[in-house]
């Protein structure tokens, strides 16, 4: 039997792939609407601090002889407090003003940190080994499952529901979810907005790091790793809706599962299907698939 | 009278030597030789070629000694983004309003095809070193386009038949959709085919993919017994070593890195990379000359050791300066001419040639990448197993289809 041409077997293969890289859209895409969410601004320098995550666990094992383990702990810590530093001299003097002087802003910061590390480091990509823990691989019969992709599965799921249920259904996320609608209002109730909005930065940026240390051992850590993916996880964000938390973890998930098909089906389309998507998605639903029309 | 008549005679002469004289001085445009090192400067051929290349061509420019032979040679550069569109428009800029003469390099074999074009137009020069496919010696070659280092018949010829040769016979391609990657792929199967091997499937990704998961599940399904890689740079590194996590050569099936170059065995460490098969015509290793090359290079590029491509920039560019020196003029067309017909001669690739069609010949290496307990030293990497005579490393020029042939 076949599906389109294609063994069942494979498919459900290829399915589980896309599951995969959607797992990184996901995490990527949940870090964006967290900070667009709060903060109103588009957050170009994402696909950098995912770059800077894959580095800082690179330099912490290379030079500091600190494991996979620790990284996932400290990589997001250390990049999240720049995330604290950027946030506080440069964003925060940019509430005011239109959404595009905070994009151009985080574009060109992106821009100098790439260009810093490819100076530094080029353009290939540095090794990075998958732990002796998660190396090796399941023969489940329909497909080869590598153990470390089972490992970013599992993982990307448990921080992406734990960041949801944190926004929606605790108290901590009720007041970030009201700051959003009314700062001077919480601020009145005695609530520290601006800190929260600070914090709330760091984490966002913290997941982007967290995505990045996932990613090291299956991709090259390269400067330009963030690069590629940024735009497509804007694209995904932009599907989802804009800051919505639920719509960017269910289209990163999704729009994994679409592009893996792609790839069995139309392997030349699969960097241009996302975007077909996007256009598809702004004509009948320009608020996204889970955004609310303000 | 014969007094006066000699005398008139040599005044004569003398005067038609002193315009001679001076036409040559005026055969360098502008009193400047420039050469536009046209290249990748922010993706992934960077390091293969990149700033290295300039530091290569500046090299060549030094060793020959320009300034002590009183010519003035200027060296500029710029990022072609892996953009045919964004490469013509600065060759064009650069022959029309920069008054660049020559250039070089050029990763990204339709960047080089379009860039080739445009330099035809303008009767200028083009020495190709990053690019690979076989066109620019073939159906569509040029007579002010040299190609340099390696083309895509070379590669496929050694590494395509070396693995056929030794059981490989049944191929599943992983191919980057543009130029270079169908180029590689067409010469490769047509390798496959006559060794009596078989193609079965092949999958194109585009450029620059980050995840290839997807499509080496599909070759793993394929059962075929090689996965040939028709793609370079970080498409390749990724692929191996995804390839590794998905447990394909265990399983088997073995890898054929079409095109791999120096800078990526040591972006994959030998852990991953060791084992993989290719074809390169330099290798920094090879004997005393290179390894005084690598020295100097390596010091003026982040210790990056010098991938064939850089090799090529430099050995281009001293041919090309050696032609200027001997033809007296920087007239593209003409300096091409005269770099056929001049013998090459350097220390990095020995003696060689160039064809009518535009292709330089020497010798290629098969080498096998190293096992982390063998190499010595940072960057020893590569062991040679065979060297492919410089008269068959190269597709036979009557089968190219060179319009420049007759």
């Amino acid at each position: 039997m076949e599906i389109f041409g294609v063994p069942p077997q494979a498919l459900f293969g290829q399915l589980l792939i896309g599951l995969i890289n959607g797992s990184f859209y996901a995490l990527l895409s949940l870090g964006l609407a967290v900070i667009f969410g709060l903060l109103n601004i588009i957050n170009f320098t994402h696909g950098a601090q995912y770059m800077l995550g894959a580095f800082c666990a690179y330099l912490l094992l290379n030079k500091l002889g600190i494991g996979y383990w620790w990284s996932l702990a400290i990589a997001p810590v250390i990049i999240g407090i720049t995330g604290v530093i950027i946030e506080r001299t440069m964003l925060s003097k940019l509430y005011k003003l239109d959404h595009l002087y905070g994009l151009l802003l985080t574009f060109g910061l992106a821009l100098i940190i790439q260009g810093l590390f490819r100076n530094e480091f080029g353009s290939s990509g540095l090794p990075y080994r998958i732990p002796e823990e998660l190396q090796g691989a399941q023969n489940m019969g329909f497909m080869f499952l590598p153990n470390y992709r089972a490992w970013v599965i599992v993982v990307s799921l448990v921080v992406c529901l734990g960041t949801w249920y944190v926004f929606e259904r605790t108290k901590l996320g009720a007041y970030l979810r009201a700051a959003t609608e009314n700062p001077q209002l919480v601020q009145a109730f005695g609530i520290n907005v601006p800190r929260m909005i600070t914090l709330t930065y760091g984490f966002g940026v913290a997941l982007a790091a967290f995505a990045g240390v996932m990613a090291a051992p299956i991709y090259q850590v390269n400067p330009l790793m963030g690069a590629d993916l940024i735009i497509v996880v804007f694209a995904v964000v932009v599907i989802g809706g804009m800051g919505s938390i639920i719509g960017a973890i269910v289209t990163g998930f999704g729009l994994g599962i679409i592009e893996g098909l792609t790839k069995v089906f139309y392997p030349e389309a699969s960097n241009t299907v996302i975007f077909i998507i996007m256009a598809i998605v702004l004509m009948f639903k320009p608020a996204g698939l889970f955004g609310t029309q303000k | 009278m014969k007094l006066k008549q000699k005398l008139r005679a040599t005044l004569l002469a003398a005067s038609i030597a002193a315009i001679g004289a001076t036409s040559a001085q005026a055969q360098i445009s502008d009193n400047v030789i420039k050469i536009g090192v046209l290249t990748d400067m922010s993706s992934l051929y960077t390091d293969l070629s990149g700033k290295g290349s300039e530091l290569a061509a500046r090299m060549a420019v030094e060793d020959f000694g320009a300034a002590k032979k009183g010519m003035k040679v200027e060296i500029i550069s710029a990022d072609h983004l892996n953009k045919p569109d964004v490469g013509s428009n600065l060759a064009r800029q650069w022959y029309d309003v920069d008054k660049v003469d020559l250039i070089v390099d050029t990763p990204n074999s339709g960047v080089a095809l379009a860039v080739s074009q445009v330099t035809r137009e303008k009767g200028k020069a083009f020495l190709v070193s990053g690019a690979a496919t076989a066109d620019l010696t073939g159906k569509s070659c040029s007579p002010n386009t040299i190609h340099w280092t390696y083309d895509t018949w070379m590669l496929a010829n050694g590494t395509g038949q070396a693995i056929v040769k030794t059981g490989g016979d049944s191929w599943f391609f992983l191919t980057a959709d543009y130029a270079f990657g169908h180029a590689l792929e067409r010469d490769t199967e047509a390798v496959v085919l006559k060794n009596g091997g078989k193609v079965v499937n092949k999958v194109r990704h585009p450029l620059n993919t980050q995840d290839f998961s997807s499509f080496l599940l599909q070759a793993q399904a394929s059962k075929a017994k090689i996965i040939g890689l028709a793609n370079a740079g970080g498409d390749t590194t990724n692929s191996i070593k995804q390839a590794a996590e998905f447990g394909i050569v265990k399983g088997g099936q073995n890898l054929a890195g079409l095109l791999v170059f120096l800078t990526d065995v040591h972006s994959l460490g030998l852990q991953t990379a060791q084992g993989l098969i290719l074809t390169e015509t330099f290798y920094w290793d090879a004997n005393p000359q290179t390894r005084a090359f690598t020295k100097r290079f390596a010091a003026g590029n982040r210790g990056i050791h010098p991938t064939m491509v850089h090799a090529g920039v430099y050995s281009a560019v001293l041919h090309y300066l050696k032609a200027v020196e001997a033809s007296k003029t920087d007239d593209g067309t003409k300096v091409i001419n005269q770099m056929k017909a001049m013998p090459t001669e350097d220390p990095l690739f020995g003696k060689g040639s160039i064809r009518q069609d535009g292709r330089k010949i020497h010798p290629a290496y098969l080498v096998e990448v190293k096992k982390p307990s063998e190499s010595k030293a940072p960057w020893d990497y590569h062991k040679i197993r065979a060297t492919i005579p410089a008269d068959q490393a190269f597709r036979p020029m009557s089968e190219g289809g060179c319009p420049l042939v007759k």
